[in-house]
């Protein structure tokens, strides 16, 4: 089994160089998601459980520290066309698997696009939805489909309170500390994502006070490391704000925009981005552009998800685990 | 009333029927040139198009003439913008099917990019 998981990681970490995940692999993927395999990183070597002991009755579990949160992204709301006509019917059933999780998430974390156009209308729409959600804490960034009206004022009037600059921030949730990046303003010509001066400073002061044992958890649209420049998927000035975190001894990058998952491991650093819960992209190359890809209509909840983290204070690790939207427990 | 005036309407109304039809015949030829025409104002300006489609501008560069105005139209499901690296115009984000429209009045060259997606870039010489 371990082998299997070793091939896999390394077929990941070769595809991103070549071309990509193809179909029949993603979907394997998905497959071994959706059972319920756990990963954790532990001094920077990621190991797997069942899923069944990290709830379980074990003496480490249920200590006070422990807990769980999910990351929604890309709900994208306001899109309407073939690829999924109906993206708030997707988010909502991306909700209600949140809400039937055994173990109820502490809060939930979206990384961006949350609307298509940036319209209010839109904004309204999401927030709706969300407030049939059980977790009542929920932290954003934007994604580069919510700057598009007057360099995202409409988003952070809603979601920015408490933010700086484009929208940035961070927080501490039971030891681990969290931060929010914004990758997505400014954009210049010909780049990739960027995070900016200003707010590469006030990252590297913000961190500088935590312990080196101290969990970070960095949660941006863009992807925080280079999948694919063709496409703009990557952040341009990434590597600076990586080397602030670079002595921490655990690190989670979450990302989204690129409705898929990808995962890289780095000494102690973990990148994963995540599922839309509006429609797939093509994996790296396999396509003539990043847009939206229509799949045969039983397979689109299958590539649509969320994304579990658990946070386990004896193995102080974060353990990621996707699941499409499907059901696929058998 | 000068001379001229009145040495007109003193001509036999067959004639003045005459010239007014002369009159409106090329003026209908006018309106037909306009009909044509993608400006509302001269009446013989160039038009060209940029389509926006797959994550790119096509053609990537565009030739054209001083006074000419551009359509971009956008033929993706995702929206975009367009963008003067330069700061001369920019769109509002157009989503699919929705057009932009610049008139370049000044010979020079262009960079442009859309803001959302910025690896998507093109150039607009005017010349």
């Amino acid at each position: 089994m371990t082998n299997k998981k070793q091939d896999l990681i390394d077929q990941d970490l070769q595809d991103l160089n070549n071309d990509g995940v193809d179909r029949r692999g993603f979907l394997k993927c998905m497959a071994w998601a959706g059972t319920g395999l756990v990963w954790t990183m532990s001094g920077g070597i990621p190991a797997s459980r069942a899923f069944g002991k990290i709830y379980g009755k074990d003496k480490d579990s249920g200590e006070s520290g422990d807990f769980t949160f999910v990351q929604i992204s890309d709900s994208h709301i306001g899109f309407n066309k073939p690829a999924n006509p109906d993206v708030t019917a997707t988010l909502q059933t991306a909700i209600h698997k949140i809400d039937a999780m055994p173990q109820k998430p502490d809060f939930i974390i979206h990384t961006g696009d949350l609307s298509q156009l940036s319209k209010p209308s839109e904004f309204d729409t999401l927030d709706q939805a969300l407030k049939g959600a059980a977790a009542k804490q929920i932290y954003f960034v934007p994604g580069e489909h919510d700057m598009l009206s007057d360099n995202g004022a409409e988003y952070l009037q809603r979601f920015g309170k408490g933010t700086q600059g484009s929208g940035w921030y961070s927080f501490d949730h039971k030891g681990v500390h969290f931060v929010g990046l914004v990758n997505v303003a400014n954009l210049k010509a010909g780049g990739m994502g960027s995070l900016g001066h200003e707010q590469l400073e006030w990252l590297e002061k913000d961190v500088k006070g935590h312990s080196a044992s101290t969990p970070i958890v960095l949660f941006a649209h863009i992807p925080l490391w280079t999948i694919y420049p063709e496409w703009g998927w990557g952040t341009d000035d990434s590597e600076q704000a990586l080397s602030y975190v670079k002595r921490f001894g655990s690190v989670t990058v979450l990302n989204g925009h690129i409705h898929q998952i990808m995962q890289k491991v780095e000494g102690k650093v973990s990148f994963h981005t995540a599922m839309s819960t509006a429609f797939p992209q093509p994996a790296p190359g396999t396509a003539p552009s990043a847009g939206p890809m229509k799949v045969p209509a039983d397979q689109l909840q299958h590539v649509l998800g969320i994304t579990d983290v658990n946070y386990l204070v004896s193995a102080r690790s974060l353990a990621v685990v996707d699941s499409p939207l499907a059901d696929s427990t058998p | 009333m000068t001379k001229k005036t009145l040495r007109f309407a003193s001509l036999p109304v067959p004639v003045l029927i005459a010239l007014l039809l002369l009159f409106s015949g090329s003026r209908s030829v006018e309106a037909n040139d306009q009909t044509n025409n993608q400006t509302k104002d001269q009446p013989s300006s160039a038009s060209a198009e940029v389509a926006i489609d797959n994550f790119s501008f096509g053609p990537q560069t565009l030739t054209v003439p001083v006074g000419a105005t551009v359509t971009w139209t956008n033929r993706d499901d995702i929206p975009h913008t367009v963008v003067s690296t330069d700061g001369v115009f920019k769109s509002k984000v157009r989503d699919t099917d929705e057009k932009f429209s610049y008139t370049f009045t000044k010979a020079g060259t262009y960079p442009y990019f859309c803001s959302v997606h910025p690896k998507m870039t093109g150039k607009v010489v005017v010349q």
